[in-house]
């Protein structure tokens, strides 16, 4: 027996290797921690991979890959599968015919995220199998498990991960072969494949059935373990929670669940009834809690305050204990803040300075929210910065609306500001309105990943790029600049001040790269030109 | 926080099978703190892969995110023969390994109170490391004399996790910060 191959890895890596011994056609995906690793360690290690504009798109992608009979990985934060959220919906009906696997990486404590949604809701939203692994050996290995189940009932499967199990290392003992992926073939399946009403019916009906065929797999698909202990205590638990808890209760009986949709019932029914007092330890909304007792099993949960935040082995001890008592404020070290010689920072100096209502986005400039620019107004997800800018001009009145600017970066433009600019241009507020576009080359946020406005490909490769003054010429936008934020400090002011004078539409392009990322993007530019 | 250590009572004549040997006596926790760019989570990748070159079960967790940009970073190390939870547990850190004076007052709580050991940057001359930048490696220089992993690991370790124009600068560093610690002792 060929032994296999023992490795340090963290979650996302382990996901990247499986997707390279699984035989992964295609992995798309748009950056967002704490998912991005995956499709950067994929490429690295001889996958194929690509950054898509957005999620959805990336989703899309996959769906076709899947629809030609290949294997697709799909990569996302959390709120990346909002983006995404139409196509999986359906996608769940039409089914695949090779293999899609969606891994939502969760944020609870919200770490580097915006708020903190529990996406195993999405799996019984949409009806989709979704496991979820409590180290980097199981996400290495459910990943196969993914592939197994998605081609075998012939649907989208979610992995989903949460900061902890993407970011920490732990060891993994990997396959010592690779699978061969099926080859890629189209199969005509319009009734399966068209989702119009008369045939997305039956559909609908099928994705029940495969359902509930997958529940009774998953009672004795031996995924959900057991771990015996003393009968006084059990724990139920998925995820990183499960770790905690085997730390804070090292005598307990356990049931792991692994696959929290659908959710193995009877199993659960079983254990319960096995052991005197039974506990649920789930990270974020109790979504194994409400399951459970809907299915009139007698469970209990944790109190309220322990549905914020991350759960952590203190935090599982007092939900055993039944402690609502106040918890120690957390250590707050010191906050990030733009690097020193950012180029977002003569931006935000200007709106502080003109006194602007500045409507954010999100990337690195929404730091100019903190001393000492406090310039941002105004945060709500990708590319909102344009629509809520919009939205108050149309409504305030004419002094404030005058001070409202749209400031986004251009990775988030391209993922999600080009229809804003669009809306812009069809639906102009009677003040005009401004949109500066921060671009400093990357997708710094996230640590540095390419995008279209780039003009290279996730691997740094040259390809097509969207050059963003020529989209909003081309859309009809009247005012249009490019200014350095360096060298023309003073035309930036000036363009920005006029443009709050006048009643039309603007677009200022502020463009220098980003500092820590300007060394390697002359090294590409560089290697390009050879 | 009483609370915190109260466990549910275990019954008398229930039967048990237990699969769970976890000693948590035999895990070591290390947990390193800095700012953003000085290589906190560097020399916690260089300590989990020395200890998994000794064969033992390790499991390291951070934070990433925001941490190019000078924010406060810390980065957790358990190893031994079983670790469940990849995050140190508060006030339960063996060693604390602080890069950055200003942070000692923000991580100090993560160290266990009676026994744990804390080691600051100012355990190094800097003005002797050929780069500053290679602090980080002679904080592991001086941890290692606590550890029982031998120097050999250590070097390879270093070797696997930086790139190779600056390994002797960081083998350097590294016998710097041992030496650091043993006049100390
Ligand atoms: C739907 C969604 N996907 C991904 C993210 C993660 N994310 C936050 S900001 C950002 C992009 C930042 O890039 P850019 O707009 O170029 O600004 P920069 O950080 O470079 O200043 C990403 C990918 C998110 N918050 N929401
Ligand atoms: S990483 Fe780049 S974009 Fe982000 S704060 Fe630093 S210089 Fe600015």
């Amino acid at each position: 027996m060929v032994s296999s191959e023992r490795m340090l890895l963290s979650g996302n890596e382990a996901v990247a290797h499986a997707a390279l011994d699984a035989g992964i056609a295609l992995g798309a995906g748009y950056p967002g921690t704490p998912s991005t690793e995956i499709l950067e360690t994929f490429s690295e290690i001889g996958g194929r991979a690509q950054w898509s504009p957005n999620e959805k798109v990336a989703l899309e992608v996959c769906i076709g890959v899947a629809y030609g009979r290949s294997r697709a990985l799909a990569t996302m934060k959390h709120v990346g599968l909002n983006v995404a959220a139409d196509p999986l919906f359906t996608a769940a009906y039409s089914g695949v015919d090779g293999a899609l696997v969606i891994v939502t990486a969760d944020d609870p404590g919200m770490a580097s995220s915006q708020n903190e949604q529990d996406n195993r809701h999405y799996a019984r939203a949409a009806g989709l199998p979704m496991l979820e692994p409590s180290d980097s050996q199981e996400a290495y290995d459910f990943f196969f498990k993914a592939v197994e189940i998605s081609e075998r009932w012939k649907l989208p499967v979610l992995l989903r991960m949460t900061t902890r199990i993407c970011h920490s290392l732990t060891v993994v003992h990997r396959r010592p072969d690779a699978e061969e992926a099926p080859a890629a073939d189209y199969q005509r399946d319009i009734k399966g494949r068209v989702m119009i009403p008369a045939y997305a019916r039956g559909a609908h009906v099928r994705l029940r059935e495969k359902l509930s065929e997958i529940a009774d797999w998953n009672e004795k698909s031996g995924l959900n373990q057991v771990v015996e202990g003393e009968k006084s205590l059990g724990i139920i638990a998925d995820g990183v929670a499960y770790a905690h808890a085997r730390e804070a209760a090292p005598d307990a009986s356990f049931l792991k669940i692994s696959m929290v949709h659908p959710l193995p019932i009877e199993a659960i029914r079983r254990f319960a009834e096995s052991v005197q007092r039974c506990v649920v330890i789930e990270e974020g909304d109790p979504y194994l809690l409400e399951r459970i007792r809907a299915e009139g099993v007698t469970v209990e949960g944790k109190p309220d305050m322990y549905r914020f935040g991350e759960l952590n082995v203190a935090r599982v001890r007092r939900i055993l204990a039944g402690d609502t008592s106040p918890e120690p404020a957390p250590a707050r070290g010191k906050p990030p803040q733009l690097c020193q010689g950012c180029p977002h920072r003569t931006a935000f100096e200007i709106l502080r300075d003109l006194g602007c209502i500045g409507t954010g986005d999100i990337g690195c400039y929404t730091l100019g929210v903190l001393p000492p620019f406090e310039a941002m107004d105004t945060c709500v997800c990708m590319g909102a910065s344009i629509g809520v800018g919009l939205g108050l001009r149309h409504v305030l009145p004419e002094e404030q609306a005058r001070k409202v600017v749209s400031i986004i970066g251009d990775s988030t433009f391209v993922h999600s500001g080009i229809t804003g600019l669009v809306e812009m241009i069809y639906n102009p507020p009677p003040t005009g309105h401004v949109i500066l576009i921060l671009d400093n080359g990357t997708t710094a946020m996230t640590g540095m990943q390419e995008h279209p406005g780039t003009g290279r490909k996730l691997d740094h490769q040259p390809t097509s790029q969207v050059v963003f003054e020529d989209l909003a010429r081309s859309l009809g936008v009247p005012n249009v600049h490019v200014v350095d934020p360096m060298k023309q400090a003073d035309e930036l002011r000036k363009h920005l001040s006029e443009a709050l004078e006048s009643n039309e539409l603007t677009v200022i392009v502020v463009r220098r790269p980003c500092v820590l990322a300007a060394g390697k993007i002359r090294q590409y530019a560089q290697a390009a030109e050879q | 926080m009483e609370a915190m250590n109260r466990r549910p009572e275990p019954t008398v004549e229930s039967p048990v099978v237990r699969t769970s040997q976890m000693s948590e006596r035999s895990v070591t926790n290390v947990v390193f703190a800095g700012l953003g760019g000085q290589g906190v989570l560097k020399a916690s990748d260089i300590l989990s892969d020395a200890a998994f070159r000794c064969g033992l079960d390790v499991k390291k967790s951070e934070l990433h995110g925001m941490s190019q940009r000078g924010g406060s970073v810390t980065s957790d190390v358990r190893f031994g023969d079983s670790v469940a939870s990849p995050m140190v547990p508060i006030a339960e850190a063996d060693y604390l390994v602080v890069l950055s004076v200003s942070e000692v007052d923000f991580a100090r709580p993560l160290l266990k109170e009676n026994g744990g050991v804390l080691l600051t940057a100012d355990l190094i001359n800097e003005s002797r490391l050929a780069n500053r930048r290679s602090l980080n490696v002679a904080m592991l220089g001086a941890l290692s004399t606590f550890l029982d992993i031998p120097e050999e690991q250590w070097h390879r370790a270093i070797r696997a996790n930086l790139p190779e124009k600056v390994h002797e600068a960081n083998i350097e560093a590294f016998n710097i910060g041992r030496e650091a610690r043993s006049r100390q002792a």
